[in-house]
């Protein structure tokens, strides 16, 4: 009976790595629709070693990674295993050359009404050799021993959707295992954990180390980069900026790095005095946000930035009333509101324009004009009936006032390209009574000329007294376009920084979890 | 050769379900020198008032993105309720109205509670309400239809008998215009008006087009829902009872095959024009298309039990239409 895991206690038989045998993607090249994602890369990983991938949002990651577990396929380059080439054409292909990846939404690789054991055996389950009845005494022994060879126990029978988040990623990392991976990826694995929980999952990495097994670490997590990894390789623009010794660099030299040094966005800021407190939050908590005290004022732009997780977009939507806050309390001009659903929210004069645009900022099947009407329906209608001729005015001057490129107000906002989708997502708040603005990622999907539109409506919000949250990732243009800016982290304001002392260096720091 | 395929599919697309019921009736006509004749289409549309009212119900339902299976044991509900007023109880208008009107209004709240706060998916929510108001009718009426002179328990005969001017709601003319039919075009007019021209229209619109959308636009999405069960429900009501007075009958189970009628004439409905959507106009034509059908095949002498094979025909070309033009749509 083969136990894969047995070779977990040092003993690499099992493996069959005996040579220092290594992964290399060569000059991998990728492209979308034209637009460059990946520019001649190069990236190595060998057996024993956990090499961190980093970059900031959109630098190219995770292209690379979808590349090499066949989701993608490149436009150009090779992958060589054991100076073999070898072409992934599928996620099959990838598993079979021992490539495995341990998914941050582990939900979506885990059966949930399943047992322990027969997630972690999936493949052995259902594989044409298997016999027609099944063992379950000898399966559900050899999944605790695989988990033993860990040195974890959990439930074997347990049903997965009873499992915690870091058990369930723990099965997967077993269910790797038994696959045979020889190399694993591990996609920001502690974001969803506890500081105990992450330390259980660098012990089951170190044992994989031992074992042979070459890991790719994706995180944003400096710390912890620097406290497992023995490279750190980092990626900006679709480029492969650097790749050194863990214990050749440092911090800074990382952060620098992703950053890069020229970044030669013209970000029109304009200067808007500042007035009254607007919006108030004190003690916010829900669901990841995890107690956050913020106001806003007549005119300012408060830019709130964090990593991906942090709680961003998680605050927004309290505030907004979309989810249920467990504790806090908002005040809006010095009025407390409750807020239980984003109708309270728009009656109270806060207005969102969330990050997820196609899901639940605009309606794709709906024209142009009624997407514009949505949220100011109730003034423009006479006992119930829709002025259509004034909700037609009203759409062509939000187009023209917003730049939003479409044929036709009747067009069907689906067709439109996702800057213009962005413009009318923001359109249907200009002409509410809405005090308070916030902007979940505006920006994102978007290209460069919608984008300098939009911060330019961000201004002409702020020049009209109106109170600004903007929520980004995107730390450059956090800084081109804040008067404020609050730091997150872990659901948590960690740090604010005023528009002068506020610098991508120093955001960074305390956004990866910097004291 | 690309473009002229594809513009022939647009042609397909908008005017395919008109030009079959055209074709359909070409045919018909010229195999039945009496199908075009006024007295016959005045039969076909009084066939269809009352399905037509309960497609209107589920083209609600529809149209806030949801389902409602519920329609057909509605309509048994109060075609059994609403002759009991009369034959059981003696009642005069009030009670005979009222009474079948309030069930239908709660059997849509009650869906509304199910699906919208308990969050039942609508298919399995409606599904159970279809059985249970359906128990609910079959227990009221022990099973027997109700009519004038039926025999009671007790061995003496029901006291009341239908009223003239509920029979004239069935069977009724105005300028030799059936009254069922008149109701219908009014409820046309009437649900397409509100539904194109007003602001609660559109928002049930919005609803169905993007929920999280117009949750986070602050329309209060749970109440615009909870009226389309109301309102499927209660069309569905007034169909039973426009049924009830059409045979002079509280027949049991009258019901049940009126709600696939309705769904196929409401899928039908996403088809006409080129909607792409569920629409009051679109169903009327739907509802239409299966009238003529079931007109035509009757007059022609077809098998009954094969009726079903062309309705489910129908539907499936219309579906087909439909999906295909949303996947085209999709992709562009």
């Amino acid at each position: 009976m083969a136990i894969p895991v047995a070779s977990v206690n040092g003993n690499l038989v099992y493996l069959g790595v005996r040579k220092v045998s290594s992964l290399q993607m060569k000059g991998i090249v990728k492209q979308f629709s034209g637009v460059p994602a990946l520019r001649s890369v190069d990236f190595e990983v060998k057996a024993g070693e956990v090499h961190a991938l980093l970059g900031a949002n959109g630098a190219g990651k995770s292209t690379l990674m979808k590349i090499l577990t066949g989701a993608y396929q490149a436009d150009g380059g090779s992958i060589v295993i054991d100076g073999k080439e070898v072409s992934i054409q599928s996620p099959q292909d990838a598993k079979a050359l021992g490539i495995q990846c341990v998914y941050q939404e582990v939900d979506t690789a885990l059966i949930p009404y399943l047992s322990v054991t027969e997630n972690i055996l999936l493949d052995q389950i259902v594989s044409k050799s298997s016999k027609g009845l099944m063992n379950w005494q000898r399966l559900h022994k050899e999944a605790e021993s695989i988990l033993q060879g860990f040195g974890f126990s959990i439930p074997v029978r347990m049903l997965v959707e009873e499992c915690s988040l870091s058990e369930k990623q723990l099965i997967l990392i077993a269910r790797a295992t038994v696959q045979k991976a020889k190399y694993v990826i591990f996609d920001e694995p502690t974001a969803p954990l506890s500081t105990k929980e992450s330390e259980r999952l660098f012990l089951i990495i170190d044992q994989l180390k031992k074992a042979g097994v070459g890991i790719i670490y994706i995180s944003h997590r400096l710390p912890e980069i620097f406290g497992i990894c023995d490279r750190i390789t980092v990626m900006r623009d679709g480029q492969l900026i650097a790749t050194s010794e863990t214990a050749a660099t440092t911090m800074d030299e990382v952060i620098g790095n992703m950053l890069g040094k020229s970044f030669d966005e013209e970000f029109p800021k304009v200067e808007v005095p500042i007035g009254e407190v607007i919006l108030e939050a004190d003690g916010v908590a829900g669901g990841k946000v995890r107690g956050v005290d913020l106001s806003v004022r007549e005119g300012e732009i408060v830019g709130v930035v964090g990593l991906v997780g942090a709680g961003k977009t998680e605050l927004a939507r309290l505030l907004f009333g979309a989810d249920a806050a467990e504790a806090g309390r908002v005040r809006l001009k010095g009025k407390e509101v409750r807020l239980r659903s984003p109708k309270d929210a728009v009656d109270a004069g806060i207005g969102l324009v969330p990050e997820e645009r196609r899901k639940e900022g605009i309606f794709v099947e709906e024209s142009v004009k009624n997407n514009l009407s949505v949220s100011t329906l109730w003034k423009g209608s006479h006992l119930g009936f829709i002025r259509r001729g004034a909700e037609a005015g009203q759409a062509r001057e939000l187009v023209q006032r917003l730049g939003v490129k479409t044929a036709d107000i009747g067009q069907l906002v689906g067709y439109l390209s996702g800057g213009n989708q962005q413009k009318v997502a923001i359109g249907k708040w200009l002409d509410t009574d809405a005090q308070v603005f916030m902007f979940d990622e505006p920006t994102k999907g978007v290209d460069i000329g919608a984008k300098s539109d939009i911060y330019r409506l961000i201004g002409k919000l702020a020049e009209q007294r109106k109170g600004v949250l903007y929520f980004s990732c995107e730390f450059a243009e956090v800084l081109g376009i804040a008067d404020r800016i609050l730091v997150m982290f872990e659901g948590k304001i960690v740090r604010e920084l005023s528009r002068a002392e506020a610098t991508q260096e120093r955001i960074m720091y305390y956004a990866s979890g910097g004291e | 050769m690309e473009g002229k395929k594809f513009s022939l599919f647009d042609f397909i697309y908008k005017y395919g379900t008109v030009a079959v019921i055209v074709i359909v009736m070409l045919l018909f006509s010229l195999t039945n020198p009496y199908f075009f004749t006024y007295d016959n289409i005045t039969d076909i549309l009084r066939s269809i008032s009352i399905v037509t009212f309960v497609a209107i119900g589920v083209t609600f339902s529809l149209i806030v993105g949801g389902f409602d299976l519920s329609v057909g044991s509605t309509v048994s509900l109060t075609t059994v309720v609403s002759a009991s007023m009369m034959v059981w109880y003696e009642q005069g208008v009030f009670a005979t109205l009222v009474v079948p009107i309030v069930l239908s209004l709660i059997v849509g709240l009650v869906n509304a509670f199910l699906v919208v706060k308990i969050r039942i998916p609508d298919l399995l929510a409606t599904l159970a309400m279809l059985y249970i108001v359906n128990g609910l009718h079959m227990t009221y009426s022990k099973g027997y239809s109700i009519y004038a002179n039926m025999p009671m328990e007790d061995g003496s005969m029901a006291p009341g008998k239908f009223q003239e001017w509920f029979l004239w709601l069935g069977q009724g003319k105005i300028f030799s215009l059936p009254v069922p039919v008149i109701l219908t075009f009014l409820l046309v007019a009437i649900t397409h008006v509100y539904l194109t021209y007003t602001r609660q229209g559109r928002m049930l619109y919005m609803t169905g087009g993007n929920l999280e959308a117009a949750r986070l636009s602050g329309i209060p999405v749970n109440r615009y829902r909870t009226l389309a069960y109301v309102l499927s429900a209660l069309f569905a009501g007034l169909g039973g009872m426009l049924l009830a007075a059409r045979i002079g009958t509280g027949q049991v189970s009258s019901g049940s095959s009126m709600l696939m009628d309705a769904v196929a004439a409401a899928f039908v409905g996403f088809s006409v024009f080129g909607a792409g959507k569920p629409n009051v106009f679109g169903t009327f034509v739907g509802a239409i298309l299966i009238g003529v059908l079931l007109n035509g095949m009757t007059m022609l002498n077809l098998p009954y039990f094969a009726y079903d094979i062309i309705k489910g025909t129908v539907l499936a070309l219309a579906l087909a239409v439909t999906y295909y033009q949303l996947r085209r749509k999709r992709k562009a």
